[in-house]
């Protein structure tokens, strides 16, 4: 039951907010204060619009405890659309064919439980941009938690 | 600064050590390795391990180690690099006794990993990644050396099969050494079949975790020869890091941290990869050994596979690897193979490899690395006639 931990990280998983370098530029996710591009001090916060491609994917089988109610999971490193990778897993690909370059999109899913009793911890996933279907800025998805 | 040699090894079989706990494993593998250096006196004991917290409920190896190996009194630590646990204990060592603070140091490697189910194990190992934003997103460990191996399957065109090579090459040289896990041969048609773990990495990609200890004795190179062991100097000793997380790489195939790590150590030893004669890697998936050898300058970029495929890998081949089974099939306790790997070149260096000899090896290196790429150690060792 990591309240505290999991709070400190809510602006990262439920807002995809990071950070820009205002030096150089760069877009930084997650945040880090500092630009890993030009060592400047980077605290300004920019959020992301949570679109990305699938840059590698696999599928997980044999899931680490906490996970194995979900498993078989897909997990992928995404690149997001302003520049950074970020590992997450994807989400609504059951039946989909994975394929590097895919266009992805940001949606707040469950994570894991922790125990019958705890938190139940939400964050960021990705799920294939569908042509047809509306599409949803990520930070309004998430306000509507 | 003084030149260090290892005058003593020592390891258990990695094995299920039903039986052992993890304070007997870490005192077979001292005491053995203290008796081959037949020193009297210890003057530090550096302990490498990754998971002793989580998965043998103790921490603060280094007090618990050296009272139960009767070095009660001796300055004791535990290092933790996750799987580069070992090395990283060996440097610490090195260090010590190159800086002239220690002149008889035994570094020891050692993991308990079979008191606890699969899911709490994979639970301990993903700690060598990103806690906030690799784990809690359900990466294990085998995923994101999964999520390597697609993206360089995909930027080269290479089929999984053409990484079975360097299963079947671990395999087959495990079968000559009596502390492997596995020594029993494996073929193409295993590996094709193989179950999937994490697509595309299969078991057979994939080494396995389980119970070992290895223990190595250093002192100055000026004082070995007295002693009248058959040392082994460290020509090179170095370590680098990268950034934990896989996704904050620059340049995700390239493994930053073992270029780094094998530059240095070249620089120090004032060798070239042309001159290395053998190559204990990192073989925890057979995609970070084909990574390891092109970041170590063994191949160019995208070309690694094929040293497996043109069999230049073998015992007989241009650049041997995991001579005596490597992780795959030798073993892989975590905190421990970094010396395992260690011991393994400088049985090769004395010429005690058995049926794994490598014919006129002088210098051998060892690479150790730490969760997908993030700390490396590196260590270039030579025979001292």
């Amino acid at each position: 039951m990591e309240i505290a931990r999991h709070w400190r990280l809510q602006r990262h998983r439920y807002g995809l907010v990071g950070e820009v370098c205002n030096h150089c530029g760069v877009k930084i996710f997650p945040a880090r204060d500092v630009c890993p591009e030009c060592n400047a001090p980077a605290k300004t916060p920019f959020t992301f619009s949570g679109k990305g491609e699938v840059y590698s994917y696999s599928t997980v089988h044999h899931p680490p405890e906490g996970f194995e109610p979900f498993a078989p999971y897909v997990v992928a490193l995404v690149r997001l659309a302003e520049g950074p990778l970020v590992a997450a897993q994807l989400t609504d690909v059951e039946g989909e064919t994975i394929e590097i370059g895919m266009p992805v999109e940001m949606v707040t899913r469950r994570l894991r439980d922790d125990g019958n009793k705890g938190t139940i911890v939400y964050g960021y996933k990705f799920r294939p941009v569908v042509v047809g279907r509306a599409s949803v800025e990520a930070k309004d998805a998430s306000v509507r938690l | 600064m003084r030149d260090v040699s290892i005058i003593g090894i020592g390891q258990t079989p990695v094995a299920e050590h039903w039986g052992k706990s993890l304070k007997d494993l870490a005192a077979e593998a001292i005491q053995e390795a203290i008796k081959d250096a037949q020193v009297e006196r210890v003057d530090a004991l550096y302990v490498g391990n990754m998971c002793s917290g989580t998965l043998n409920g103790q921490e603060h190896l280094g007090a618990l180690i050296s009272d139960w190996v009767g070095l009660r009194g001796v300055e004791a630590v535990k290092i933790e690099a996750a799987c580069g646990s070992g090395a990283a204990a060996l440097r610490l060592g090195y260090v010590a006794v190159a800086g002239e603070l220690a002149d008889f140091v035994v570094v020891a490697g050692v993991e308990k990993m079979t008191d606890r189910p699969g899911q709490q194990v994979t639970a301990a190992l993903a700690m060598a990644a990103d806690a906030d934003f690799e784990a809690q997103n359900g990466l294990s460990f085998v995923a994101l050396n999964a999520l390597l191996m697609r993206r360089y399957m995909h930027e080269y065109g290479v089929p999984h099969g053409d990484f079975a090579p360097f299963t079947i090459n671990a395999h087959k040289n495990a079968i000559g050494n009596p502390y492997a896990l596995f020594p029993h041969a494996v073929t193409a048609q295993d590996f094709c079949v193989a179950r999937m773990v994490a697509d595309p990495v299969n078991l057979l990609d994939s080494s396995p975790v389980c119970d070992g200890a290895a223990a190595v004795v250093l002192c100055p190179t000026s004082l070995a020869r007295s002693l009248g062991a058959r040392p082994v100097r460290i020509r090179a000793s170095s370590s680098s890091t990268d950034t934990i997380a896989l996704h904050d790489r620059r340049d995700l195939l390239g493994l930053e941290a073992a270029a780094l790590s094998a530059a240095k150590a070249y620089r120090q030893a004032k060798v070239t990869p042309q001159d290395i004669d053998l190559f204990e890697l990192h073989d925890a998936f057979t995609i970070v050994s084909v990574l390891s050898l092109e970041a170590c300058g063994f191949a160019e970029r995208g070309r690694g596979v094929r040293l497996g495929t043109e069999g230049d890998i073998a015992i007989g081949g241009q650049i041997p690897i995991t001579t005596m089974g490597g992780l795959k099939a030798r073993g892989h306790p975590v905190g421990a193979t970094g010396i395992y790997q260690v011991i393994e070149v400088a049985l090769q260096l004395r010429e005690q490899a058995g049926a794994n000899q490598v014919r006129d090896a002088h210098l051998g290196m060892a690479q150790n690395i730490g969760g997908s790429g993030a700390t490396v150690v590196t260590t270039i060792l030579e025979a001292v006639e």
